[in-house]
Order: structure tokens, then sequence, then C-alpha cells
């Protein structure tokens, strides 16, 4: 299970509201590579993972994302909470309002609303593990891409927090990839799938 | 410390939760890492000591910590992604 900790992980105090920047950082709520997509990769992935040490990374950095998820969200809750009619027309936010108002619902920045085919959760530790480290880049792409259209250092500040995450995250998979080769035959390490092939009861691991 | 504020307390908790965050994940890849193993013990002493100092003077972080009078004030103080200040 998990219990709520009454906090952020990394402080967010925006004083001045600014829709234009709501509506892009919002992509990393429900887009493609945010924060919702990588809390349930991982903690979807976790279940069939056959190495335990593996299966805690996924457990933590999955835990991690949904405490990301919060950050992004308090970012759009402050940008957007005290924003004027004027302020929502002027900045083409009026679509989002008149939908959602100014609540949190998670989509890309393009509007198009999270699915769960921005994630994939293939049964097959590799395969897993490669995608959470392609995952956590386009994760960091997109947090550069927002701190190139992002100029107040309030906003800045926690996005650079999230984006250094990101790399941290993608060090961690690629030594849970190592760890997982380790356990297979480096002559062939395709030769069996550990999440399938492996499931019979054995003596040691 | 009577007198600090809430932010400052709230901010030293983040700052030493982070440390463990990320100290306990490079711990899942490093399991013998002597210096790693050390610098988590350190950490977990002292955000032992942040939470304590951030419950005492401004309420609970969580809900099995709630100081019971004659009423439930869990809700009581801001929540996390308000604007703080």
């Amino acid at each position: 299970m998990w219990t709520y900790d009454r906090k952020l992980q990394y402080p967010v105090n925006i004083s001045k509201p600014d829709a234009n920047a709501a509506k892009i950082i919002i992509t990393q709520f429900g887009g493609p590579d945010g924060e919702l997509a990588a809390s349930q990769r991982y903690l979807s992935q976790r279940y069939s993972m056959p190495y335990k040490q593996v299966a805690g990374l996924l457990t933590d950095i999955g835990t991690e994302e949904m405490a990301h998820m919060e950050i992004v969200c308090a970012i759009v809750h402050q940008l957007t909470k005290d924003l004027s009619l004027e302020e929502i027309k002027a900045a083409g936010f009026d679509p989002y309002f008149v939908d959602h108002t100014v609540a949190l619902w998670p989509q890309a920045a393009s509007g198009a609303p999270f699915t769960a085919t921005y994630f994939q959760s293939k049964g097959d530790a590799i395969t897993d593990l490669v995608e959470d480290m392609a995952a956590e880049q386009k994760a960091r792409t997109t947090y550069d891409n927002l701190l190139r259209l992002i100029d107040n250092p309030e906003v800045r500040d926690p996005l650079k927090f999230l984006r250094a995450r990101e790399i941290v995250h993608f060090q961690r998979f690629g030594e849970g990839l190592r760890i997982v080769q380790d356990h297979l035959n480096s002559r062939n390490f395709y030769a069996i799938n550990p999440e399938f092939d492996m499931r019979k009861p054995k003596i040691g691991s | 410390m009577p007198g600090t504020s809430r932010e400052a307390l709230m901010r030293d908790l983040q700052a030493v939760s982070f440390v463990l965050d990320d100290i306990a994940l490079f711990l899942q890849t490093h399991p013998t890492d002597q210096a790693a193993l050390r610098c988590y013990e350190k950490y977990r002493d002292l955000k032992r000591k942040a939470e304590e100092e951030y419950m005492n003077a401004y309420g609970p972080l969580r809900e099995d910590n709630v100081f019971v009078t004659d009423r439930w004030t869990w809700a009581d103080m801001p929540w996390p992604w308000e604007r703080q200040g």
C-alpha cells in the first residue's frame, strides 16, 4: 500500500499566474512522456519482474514518479488558480477552461487525453528496462524543451529538479539492466525470457 | 526550534528526505557500498529528527500521526500543493 506524506518532494511556490506556461507543463502530467505514464509504467511492470532488486527499483522509481506527478500538478495549479477570464481568453486557455475550469485533468500539451498506450508493460525484463531507459530520456528532453520556453525562475526551479531526476533514474535503470543481464546467458541474453521461462520454483536464485 | 517558520522547517525536512530518497535508490543497485550505507543511516536519523520537529510545531505529516484533541485536525493545515506564505 501507499501512505500519503503531507509534503512535496521539492517545493513549488509560484506567485504569478501564467496560462501559457500551464498549457505546456500539463503535458508532464498526462502527456506521452509525463509522470502519470511513468508511474503506471514502472508500477505495472514490477509484478512479473523475477529479480527482487530490480522489482525494488521499479517500486521505488514508480513511487517517486507519483511524487513528481504531484509536483507537476502543483505547478499547473499555482499557475492557473488565480487567472482572470481576460487572461484565460488571451492565452487561448479557454478550450481547457470550458471542460475543466481550473481543475487538473491529465492531458498532453496538444489536448490529447491521457491513455495507457503511452507506455508498455511487455513482460520481458530486457524489453521493459530498455523502454524505461528510453522513457527517462524522453521525459528529460521534454523538460529541456519546457526550460527553453519558460523564463520565470519560480517555475524553472522545480522543472530543473524534475529534469535532474530523469537522468538519475536513467542511470539506475541502466544498472538494473546490467543486473538482469548478469543473471542471463552472456552468449545469448535472449535465449530465454526470465519473466516467463523461469516460473518453476527453483533452488537458490 | 520555537519561532522557526513552517516554511523553513518544511524546507529542511524536504532537503533531508530527498537525500534519503536518492541514497535508497542508489543502494538498490549498490547494496554493498559502505559509504552509501553510512550516509543512509545518517540521513534516516536526520529525517526522523526533522519530521519530529516539524510535527511538534505545525501538525501531522501522515494520517497516523494526528494529535487528538476534541476534533479532527488533519485537514487544518494548507495542503502541499498550495502556494506557501
